[in-house]
């Protein structure tokens, strides 16, 4: 094709800067803010079930590695000797490494925030207390100190808070099991979002697919312009919904740090341990976040190449 | 280059509206495609550009039976076609450069191949001046020159154009003409479908008249 011969300078400004799937068009900060609700919702979701469950098991390892004998006033028995002999007996008993007997004024302590101050327990049955430490991960054999210790003493009861630590672990495990629940749920609602918005992109966008059509694009290249543009808003939705739940538990850490040493501060910490999650915790939510961003990307590209199929 | 055997075609369960047409497009060739308005002229370039099927009868493209190709394959075969329609489809978020070069872009090549020969072109046209221009902003003639340039950048082995001279002046439809004169003399076969006598009168080539759903051919 001869065109002439006469050509001016090329101008400086033609070029192609546009992208082939306008940025604007698509309704691009719905579905950033969906995907950052989703991602933000399934943060807390995990990161509080995290919490919960290194709490939890905060909690078992120290309930189950001590055991405590409580030796009962009998009328005809010496206290003070039973409490002696029991804590001998535990002594000599293989996986115990410390035991520790409360002394009777260290047990008027115990019950000064009921009972008030300048307590005598010699008027009142209040039974001993002895706390035996077991060494981690060695065999105890409970039976067969229960059944010393009764030999020693028959007022003396041994607790080694099995019935508490299956209580505890059953919770934890029912709670973790809701927070899955609540994670699916997040995951699939922002499937069905992320689907809904893909669609309605490519509506909108249905003339660009035509004309791309007519040039000749095929479906595979198609999808990708869109795909990048869907994975793009995910990767946004997802830093900023995981983001915002890595600031708030941050923020909680503080909070909670700046509380410690204070009667609520102590309160809190007994009840939910030191509330700060690892830093696995946090590599485990910026994860989450990536996961999700991909899981946008895939619902969108899937919706994508039904929607092209419809449109030709 | 192409064939059609007894092709028929109808929309739905509505009447046929194009009824066994059997013609073949020799590759270089010229032809003007033309007949009163619903005759069937845009369905017949549909059909040449695949973006229809036909309901009966054998269509063969670039010796392929199209009705075993799949998705990708047609895509394919769509980049050797270039299409002018009536209503232009120019992309608006994109200027008159990046409208015309869009072809190329598809088929990825890069940008410094192709950047003179779009500039070039869209100087042919008149459009020189309106390189960066969105098309909410071109006027209708523009527009049209815009997609006819789209079309033929990439010189295609089949150009379809759909009243390509309705919305120019004579002059520039006489100019128009030329391009496409222009591009069949380097190897492009070339369908106008037009309803403009004095443009089918300035050219001597072979006219395809759509009457009743019936395709006559006068060579």
């Amino acid at each position: 094709m001869d065109l002439g011969t006469d050509r001016p300078q090329v101008p400086a400004k033609a070029r192609n800067a546009s992208p082939i799937v306008p940025r604007g068009s698509i309704a691009g900060r719905a579905l950033v803010a969906v995907v950052a609700i989703m991602t933000f919702l399934a943060s807390i979701t995990t990161g509080a079930v995290l919490l919960i469950s290194a709490s939890a098991s905060e909690w078992q390892s120290e309930v189950a590695s001590e055991i405590t004998i409580q030796v009962k006033p009998l009328g005809g028995r010496d206290l003070a000797r039973d409490t002696q002999a029991v804590t001998d007996a535990i002594r000599g008993q293989p996986g115990i490494v410390e035991v520790q007997p409360y002394s009777k004024e260290q047990s008027a302590q115990l019950l000064e925030p009921w009972l008030g101050t300048g307590l005598s327990l010699d008027d009142l049955p209040v039974p001993r207390i002895i706390v035996a430490r077991v060494a981690p991960g060695s065999p105890l054999d409970i039976v067969g100190l229960r059944s010393r210790v009764t030999q020693v003493a028959p007022n003396a009861s041994v607790d080694d808070h099995r019935a508490w630590v299956e209580r505890m672990r059953s919770m934890t495990s029912a709670t973790v099991l809701a927070g899955i629940g609540i994670l699916a749920l997040v995951i699939m609602a922002t499937i069905i979002s992320v689907s809904f918005a893909t669609r309605g992109a490519m509506a909108a966008n249905r003339p660009i697919v035509e004309v791309l059509h007519f040039v000749g694009a095929g479906d595979r290249y198609i999808a990708n312009r869109f795909f990048r543009h869907f994975l793009r808003l995910g990767l946004q939705g997802g830093i900023i919904g995981g983001g915002a739940a890595m600031l708030m538990f941050g923020f909680s850490e503080s909070i909670a740090s700046w509380f410690s040493g204070t009667p609520v501060g102590d309160q809190f910490a007994a009840l939910l341990g030191t509330f700060s999650l690892r830093a696995s915790g946090y590599l485990a939510l910026a994860g989450q976040a990536v996961v999700i961003a991909g899981i946008t990307a895939w619902a969108s590209r899937r919706t994508l190449f039904a929607t092209l199929n419809d449109i030709d | 280059m192409v064939r059609f055997e007894n092709v028929g075609l109808r929309y739905g369960l509505g009447p046929e509206i194009l009824r066994d047409l059997s013609f073949q497009i020799p590759a270089h060739s010229f032809q003007f495609l033309t007949g009163p308005s619903g005759a069937g002229k845009t369905s017949l370039l549909r059909l040449l550009f695949l973006s229809l099927r036909p309901t009966r009868g054998l269509v063969n493209l670039f010796g392929q039976d199209i009705s075993l190709l799949g998705k990708d394959e047609i895509a394919d075969l769509r980049k050797r076609i270039g299409i002018v329609l009536q209503d232009f489809r120019l992309l608006d978020h994109m200027t008159t450069y990046e409208n015309v070069a869009l072809p190329f872009r598809v088929m990825g090549r890069d940008e410094s191949s192709y950047r003179r020969e779009v500039i070039d072109l869209l100087k042919w046209v008149g459009l020189g001046e309106r390189m960066d221009a969105l098309p909410p902003i071109l006027s209708g003639g523009e527009k049209q020159r815009a997609a006819i340039a789209r079309a033929v950048i990439a010189r295609p082995q089949l150009l379809l154009a759909d009243e390509p001279t309705g919305n120019v002046d004579p002059t520039l439809g006489r100019r128009l003409l030329r391009l496409f004169i222009e591009l069949n003399k380097s190897g492009t076969a070339v369908i106008i479908a037009t309803h403009d006598i004095t443009l089918m009168d300035q050219y001597d080539a072979r006219r395809m008249v759509l009457h009743q759903g019936r395709l006559h051919i006068y060579e």
